[in-house]
């Protein structure tokens, strides 16, 4: 007894983080299995970057030698999608500077995956079926269906929702606000549920819709209430793109934000030819949440070392 | 001025010249949005509560305030006099400030006075104070169930629910944070 109350916190955090730890491996070696028999091979790219890509609210950790954490391994996957390798998977850590809370760790693991040739509908299927496959093999939360998805546009979703249209609460500069605390909350929670059709100023590196191009051809994935996974039908054109990544420039500069170097070796990836891909980017701490029915990511990670809880 | 990334549970802010504390907190960064600094806030003065949400730019305000340290000396009207225990000085607060722990001053009893731009908007009293009750129905003997209650007066006043087992002339401990019945002290 005297013994137990005197195990120091790290003994004790890992004593009760065991379960899901190794839930957590199960899901890793699912998540392979799955990627592995459909033909795709696993690629490792590196952990650190001179040049992260310019996104307007994601910060890198600084690292030694002008090199920074990536914040994604998306870049470099896309110079492999150019080069050749038309199906493809990573899973490995990245790292957003300051984001920290209940489904936010500034290190975290992410899955992201691409496959050339198909659109964002037939991404949404395959990551339907990931998710399918995934539950089946480690889940334990019982009140999700799994096996089917529902898609709500961005644009029915704040309607309904929200009560506001998009245009206007981007006008009011209010669309995330509107997105955590209206629509977020009342997404249905019986299956996953895919936000389609992101409006074409936060196209980031999906590209427009061809027949309505006020909307991207980007998706994200919620599984109760909580965000999963980003994806894109990727932009292809490297002028576009060139000029996105300009415009992302210019606004970190207005805001006072790291300036980073220009993405040589991306740009000129693009300049050689992005074939037609989709791709999407999955947190797996928080799909493990939904599938462990965890609260906190901080029941899915070893305890923080470097930060005091309040 | 605090930045919205200074925020975080506990912190007292100060909105539209109102002093208040983050209950709840909760960091969110939705898509490749902005992040969001969700919070519940309460009243200092009032104890109301509402939700704000920040955004990494916002700026919130930081309150004047401060803690004494008194005890309490007198009645005057509707104010209640205390005395700084360092500086002895005397502080008048106001029978709206109060509100209920007026019933509960119990002269020199130790309080803490929270003053927001030196004006006092709330008292902390000591936790538990003792009184005795002066008027309650006769209780049903041997019954020592807890959680029946009927109503009682104290000698100021004040009424609250106590268990049928009190009887007018016992003295009980009144919870100063609720105003509710603590614990009988000692039987008429």
């Amino acid at each position: 007894m005297l013994k137990e109350l005197q195990k120091p916190d790290i003994i004790r955090f890992l004593e009760d983080l065991k379960p899901r730890f190794e839930l957590k491996a199960r899901l890793f070696s699912s998540i392979r299995s799955f990627f592995d028999s459909r033909g795709f091979i696993e690629v490792f790219t590196p952990l650190m970057t001179p040049a992260p890509a310019p996104e307007e609210y994601i910060e890198a950790v600084p690292a030694a030698d002008s090199l920074f954490l990536r914040t994604s391994p998306e870049l470099q996957m896309k110079c492999m999608l150019a080069s050749g390798y038309d199906k493809i998977y990573q899973l490995g850590p990245c790292f957003r500077k300051d984001e920290h809370g209940r489904r936010h760790r500034q290190e975290f693991m992410m899955l992201e995956f691409y496959q050339a040739g198909i659109d964002s509908n037939a991404l949404m299927e395959l990551s339907a079926e990931l998710i399918s496959f995934c539950a089946e093999k480690i889940r334990t939360a019982q009140t999700i269906n799994f096996s089917t998805y529902e898609v709500i546009t961005v644009s029915d979703a704040f309607l309904k929702f929200g009560g506001i249209t998009v245009a206007d609460a981007i006008k009011q500069n209010v669309f995330e606000e509107i997105l955590v605390t209206k629509i977020e909350p009342k997404l249905p929670t019986d299956k996953p549920v895919f936000l389609s059709e992101y409006p074409a100023s936060m196209a980031s590196l999906a590209r427009l819709k061809k027949d309505d191009p006020q909307v991207a051809e980007r998706w994200e994935l919620y599984i109760r209430g909580i965000e999963i996974a980003n994806a894109y039908c990727e932009l292809t054109d490297a002028e576009e793109q060139k000029a996105r990544f300009k415009a992302s420039v210019e606004f970190r500069k207005a805001h006072g934000m790291a300036d980073y170097p220009e993405a040589k070796n991306f740009f000129n990836a693009l300049d050689h030819g992005l074939p037609f891909c989709s791709g999407c980017a999955l947190g797996v701490e928080r799909l493990l949440m939904t599938l462990t029915g965890a609260s906190d990511i901080s029941q899915t990670v070893y305890p923080d070392e470097y930060r005091n809880e309040q | 001025m605090y930045t919205a990334s200074d925020l975080k549970k506990g912190l007292k802010v100060e909105i539209d010249n109102a002093p208040w504390v983050i209950t709840e907190f909760e960091f969110c960064k939705p898509g490749k949005g902005t992040a969001l600094y969700k919070c519940k806030l309460k009243n200092l003065a009032t104890g109301s509560t509402m939700d704000r949400t920040y955004r990494p730019v916002d700026k919130v305000g930081k309150p004047n305030l401060e803690e004494k340290t008194v005890f309490y000396s007198y009645q005057e009207g509707d104010f209640y006099v205390f005395s700084d225990t360092e500086t002895y000085e005397e502080i008048r607060v106001g029978r709206d400030v109060l509100e209920d722990k007026k019933y509960f001053l119990i002269e020199n009893s130790e309080c803490t006075i929270l003053f927001f731009n030196d004006k006092p908007i709330d008292i902390t009293l000591p936790t538990f104070i003792e009184k005795v009750i002066t008027e309650t129905e006769p209780g049903a003997r041997g019954d020592t169930a807890t959680n029946v209650m009927k109503p009682a007066k104290l000698d100021n006043g004040y009424e609250l629910q106590v268990p049928l087992f009190i009887n007018t002339g016992d003295r009980i401990k009144v919870d100063t944070r609720t105003g509710l019945y603590a614990e009988r002290v000692t039987k008429a």
